[in-house]
């Protein structure tokens, strides 16, 4: 078994997602390659080469790859797979729009969102939003996959001593450019990892009112999450939408406010430790699956627990 | 410009699924099927080019049973001109779709090509990338925005912590997120029009694609449940269960 970990970054630093994909791949097999695709990404390497089992970080730095453009790191990400068993990425953003190109080009294919690994070629993923687990074997040589970050541990980043090389080839098919990023620049942890999360719903009314979360989150360094629901009547932006069409989390403590528990939203948050829901409809759903529920309206009770923590 | 809009055929997203006893499938008996709720989202964008002038024409395709004329006929009453089914009498993992669109996409021609980014049955998130590598062409998966131009489209795409924007030469691919737009209900005098649009029926064979599935599904099972807990009467016992009891804040 040897096994391909594409790294997820911004050219600067090692995002976390990578670390669980490491651990999915140490399940698989002890000969772990991860690639560090960008540019001026010396850095992101360099801590890469700390995770302990880590054999070689392969560098592909180039203009090509600074901006994640899919079509030049899904056919980079091909160019450099055939060797391997197995090609990881986390089932990011990222990951979710560059993998499927390199599978393609390999003539593979890809199991997406992985929660479980079987055997070398059996794991398990989540369909139909989350409501039935499937079992997937695969027949092809190499496996591409997904994985699914709250399924599985951070691996260890200090103590390596992985070797770096460079990769000199440059993929670049010319027909995609970078315009711009807009990325919401906040000091809240990030929505996938962090160890509590506070969500609004509907029963919010509207955007002026997540600010009521916004204090709970900063006394207890919480992220701020939304249910689809929440999204669509267009309270908060898409990316901090919960659930199997948004994000998927599982902190220590997930607190919903004002959220009905629609299963799309229930697919999104509910391997999380400790459940709370905030409710006035002593009805709501996602009574059924919370370990402390509150009966109450959602702005006398928010200020008051702001004021209590 | 030409728009080609693959969709598929789904169970509703209303319907709570769940296991067969014998956990060899999903038990879909008598659950109402409908169109991919991102697939909807594709020809109303794909509609909505054609209405204000960009686009000439509008193609659904779709691969599957003769089941799936159903939503063909529902994208051409939601706009598209002419819809064409794959028949394929076994379930066609995405990269086999991807196949079987390239060889659509080299008869047709099409500028643009528009799928959902994911079709909530095996939630795979991967046909439209995997056309993309497979045509050579860019792709912008998780639209919010689209722009067309002479020659290229631009992008908004929701990406992790925000938004990013890319320009895409044409011929392209587009993936649907739900806030690209909202799509509309098709109208009676329109789901009437629709039944005289043209409707062509090919096979995979027509094509000469070798589809088979790579992977087997060895079991469908249902998640664990999780237990209802206790409800507090109070914020205070709220407070006081989260630091005392679960140990979850201090």
């Amino acid at each position: 078994m040897s096994i391909l970990v594409i790294a997820e970054h911004d050219n600067q630093e090692l995002k976390s997602s990578t670390l669980n994909v490491v651990s999915a791949a140490e399940i698989l097999g002890s000969e772990i390659d991860v690639l560090v695709a960008g540019a001026d990404c010396m850095a992101v390497a360099e801590s890469v080469a700390c995770i302990p089992s880590v054999s070689r970080v392969l560098v592909a730095d180039n203009e090509a790859y600074q901006n994640y453009l899919a079509e030049n790191i899904g056919l980079l990400i091909a160019n450099l797979g055939s060797n391997y068993s197995h090609i990881l990425a986390a089932a990011t953003s990222n990951g979710k729009n560059c993998l499927p190109r390199a599978a393609a080009l390999l003539d593979v294919a890809q199991i997406s969102d992985i929660s479980a690994i079987v055997d070398e070629d059996t794991f398990e993923r989540p369909i139909y939003a989350g409501n039935c687990i499937a079992t997937v074997k695969s027949s092809d040589t190499i496996k591409v996959i997904t994985v699914r970050t709250t399924s599985f541990d951070s691996s260890a980043n200090q103590g390596g001593t992985a070797s770096i090389e460079s990769v000199s080839e440059i993929s670049d098919l010319g027909v995609s450019s970078f315009i711009k990023e807009e990325v919401a620049e906040s000091d809240r942890p990030e929505l996938t990892s962090a160890d509590i999360v506070i969500s609004g719903g509907r029963g919010m009314q509207n955007g002026e009112n997540f600010s009521l979360l916004e204090g709970i989150a900063d006394k207890l360094g919480a992220a701020i999450g939304a249910s689809r629901a929440a999204v669509d009547s267009g309270f908060v932006p898409n990316d901090m939408q919960v659930g199997q069409t948004g994000k998927i989390v599982a902190p220590n403590l997930y607190i919903a406010v004002g959220i009905s528990g629609a299963i799309q939203h229930l697919a999104g948050m509910k391997d999380s430790k400790v459940i709370v829901a905030i409710n006035k409809d002593e009805e709501a759903p996602i009574f059924q699956i919370a370990d402390y529920g509150l009966v109450a309206d959602l702005f006398e009770a928010l200020p008051e627990l702001e004021s209590k923590l | 410009m030409k728009v080609l809009v693959p969709v598929k055929r789904v169970v509703d997203y209303n319907v709570k699924v769940k296991a067969k006893s014998d956990e060899t499938g999903v038990d879909l008996a008598n659950a109402k099927m409908s169109l991919n709720p991102f697939c909807e989202i594709a020809i109303e964008e794909a509609v909505r080019l054609k209405e204000a002038g960009k686009a000439e024409e509008v193609i659904a395709v779709s691969i599957g049973s003769d089941a799936s004329q159903e939503q063909l006929r529902t994208s051409l009453a939601l706009g598209a001109d002419k819809a064409i089914l794959v028949k394929s009498e076994f379930d066609v993992e995405p990269l086999g779709v991807a196949k079987i669109l390239k060889e659509v996409v080299n008869k047709e021609n099409p500028d643009l090509i528009i799928l959902g980014k994911q079709a909530i049955d095996d939630d795979s998130n991967q046909t439209g990338q995997m056309l993309a590598s497979l045509l050579g062409v860019a792709q912008g998966t998780f639209a919010s925005e689209v722009n067309v131009a002479d020659g290229s489209v631009e992008v908004t795409r929701e990406i992790d912590g925000g938004l990013q924007t890319v320009n895409l030469n044409l011929p392209a691919i587009i993936t649907t997120d739900l806030r690209l737009n909202e799509p509309r209900y098709a109208s009676l005098p329109n789901i009437m029009k629709a039944k005289k649009k043209p409707l062509e029926i090919i096979t995979t064979d027509d094509l000469g694609i070798d589809a088979s599935p790579r992977l087997t599904t060895l079991k469908v099972s249902n998640p664990p449940e999780r237990e209802a807990g206790v409800k507090v009467e109070s914020v205070d016992e709220l407070v006081d269960k989260l630091k005392n009891e679960a140990k979850v804040i201090s």
